[in-house]
């Protein structure tokens, strides 16, 4: 069953057109990459599926309702963790995820049992009460996911889910994403430019280049695609499709909201 | 009748998720409390310093009020629009944050969350009012302590702080980044403090001030603090008048507000 399809999907700022005619269709149960460069869309594209931000023209439809037309409904299926940190520090954790938990609807006599359950799944049990300003960097992505599948959504949407974290918070983010999958069948939509991170987690990949599809398929066919026998990595592919001039993409504004979740994570 | 039954449902949903958004502001104002201290200093100086000098001057017609009884419903008035007037910051902080990605993209109602941010703001503005009735009664206002009349106390001070934060956050909304937002809070808070019956009565003012102060929002919710808080105090209008243009102002601007709302990520 398709759980995203979207066909010409276009979003214009002004003169500028971020996402340029994306036709898509992603099957319940892929864990699907959004590559490319900063500025390529990918955020701009993940935005629209989430319905934060209405398609200039095209369609798109998220487990089965329009995004544009049903919103309220799109809402109600899916969870979003975005790239910045959203989770409250001034609050526990526990107390970030019963908020969520009254938010989405979750019947009163399961929400304590699901916030237990969440925290549990997510290894913060032990710091459950502490305020989350005090959580390491990979704990606040943790307790996203946590706060983002409390609903048990069909479809999870993670814009750059281990920017900013050291090497061993990401594998554990990792894992966490993989179990996802294996236990409630939720199919994961991610974006990334850590090519390493989209060959271990995703099974089908597309890399995006000035807002449009640059290539679609698996990470090996990719690899196949682009080297000709010889040792191929991931970083071969993007360069080959987005080609390797130095910083095209990403203004001031990008990379400096990027360095500031990095250094709070951190 | 499916479809009131189902009308009734909204409502209700609504109405609680408005509240669990209060109920978040709460929690936090637990957590750290010192914020409300530190603005406790402002309306304790305009209480200790002007309103003890201007009660020698006599310079003011008050009625058969002291003055500084007279200002101390202004002065709760003025304290709590402070507040309610840079509510607007924390939404670009939230936005920044990516805080208000994650609300947007849960299945609340826009009107709904622009409410309970409203309502969160009339948590903060009655903590304050906690803080000035205190300060007034170290300084021996005569304070009125009807129940009828402190309920109506906490409805004006909800009602007032909603209908700020919500202009505020409207403003958030169009200008989307902290220094503006600073440069035009100052701008507003200065004419709606004074361009209103807050420390001096309308009929001293030349007849174009009495005109933008009746326009003010801020008239209305003094005129209903003086009429209640104090022993012997009067206004201008009937009470019942004063709530409703405050609610229906709020309302408008709440609808304004959820339209505002997601264009400011």
């Amino acid at each position: 069953m398709r759980i995203i399809e979207t066909r010409d999907l276009t979003r214009r700022f002004g003169e500028l057109l971020a996402v340029n005619r994306l036709s898509l269709t992603i099957d319940e149960g892929e864990i699907f990459g959004l590559l490319g460069p900063n500025g390529a869309g990918k955020t701009t594209t993940i935005k629209m599926l989430t319905t934060l931000l209405p398609p200039t023209s095209g369609q798109a439809m998220v487990a089965g309702f329009d995004v544009r037309h049903q919103a309220a409904r799109v809402r109600k299926m899916i969870g979003y963790v975005p790239q910045l940190i959203s989770a409250d520090g001034t609050l526990t954790g526990y107390e970030n995820l019963m908020i969520f938990a009254k938010l989405y609807d979750v019947p009163r006599r399961e929400r304590e049992e699901r916030v237990r359950q969440a925290l549990r799944y997510m290894g913060l049990e032990e710091v459950a009460d502490k305020l989350v300003r005090h959580y390491s960097g990979g704990m606040i992505r943790r307790l996203e996911i946590a706060q983002s599948m409390l609903h048990h959504p069909r479809l999870l949407f993670l814009d750059e889910p281990t920017i900013g974290l050291d090497p061993a918070a990401r594998r554990t983010v990792w894992e966490h994403i993989i179990n996802l999958r294996q236990q409630f069948g939720t199919t994961i939509f991610l974006t990334t430019h850590l090519m390493d991170e989209a060959d271990e987690l995703c099974s089908r990949v597309a890399i995006m280049h000035l807002g449009q599809m640059a290539a679609l398929g698996s990470p090996q066919e990719l690899k196949a695609a682009v080297g000709q026998g010889e040792e191929v990595t991931l970083d071969d592919v993007f360069i080959h499709y987005t080609g390797n001039e130095l910083d095209n993409g990403g203004n001031f504004r990008d990379i400096s909201r990027t360095r500031r979740v990095a250094r709070r994570l951190g | 009748m499916k479809f009131f039954r189902s009308l009734f449902q909204q409502i209700c949903s609504f109405s609680y998720k408005t509240i669990v958004l209060a109920e978040l502001e709460m929690r936090k104002l637990r957590h750290d409390p010192t914020e409300l201290l530190t603005r406790a200093v402002q309306p304790a100086l305009w209480l200790l310093v002007f309103g003890q000098v201007f009660t020698r001057v006599r310079a003011i017609p008050t009625g058969n009020l002291p003055y500084l009884d007279f200002m101390t419903p202004g002065i709760l008035a003025q304290s709590v629009l402070f507040i309610a007037i840079f509510y607007g910051i924390s939404i670009i902080w939230e936005k920044d944050l990516g805080v208000v990605h994650k609300f947007l993209v849960s299945p609340t109602p826009r009107a709904a969350l622009v409410l309970g941010k409203a309502l969160s703001a009339g948590v903060r503005g009655l903590a304050q009012g906690l803080i000035v009735v205190v300060i007034a009664l170290l300084l021996r206002v005569h304070l009125n302590f009807n129940l009828l009349s402190l309920l109506g106390v906490a409805q004006a001070v909800v009602l007032g702080s909603a209908l700020f934060s919500t202009f505020s956050l409207i403003i958030a909304c169009i200008v989307k980044t902290r220094e503006r937002f600073m440069g035009l809070g100052q701008v507003l808070t200065m004419p709606l403090f004074f361009a209103s019956n807050a420390i001096y009565p309308i009929s001293i003012m030349p007849s174009w001030l009495q005109v933008v102060s009746h326009l003010n929002p801020l008239t209305y919710e003094v005129d209903i603090l003086r009429q209640l808080m104090l022993v012997g105090g009067t206004g201008t209008y009937q009470i019942g008048f004063d709530l409703g243009v405050l609610a229906a102002i709020t309302i408008i601007l709440v609808l304004i507000g959820a339209v505002m709302y997601p264009k400011v990520i």
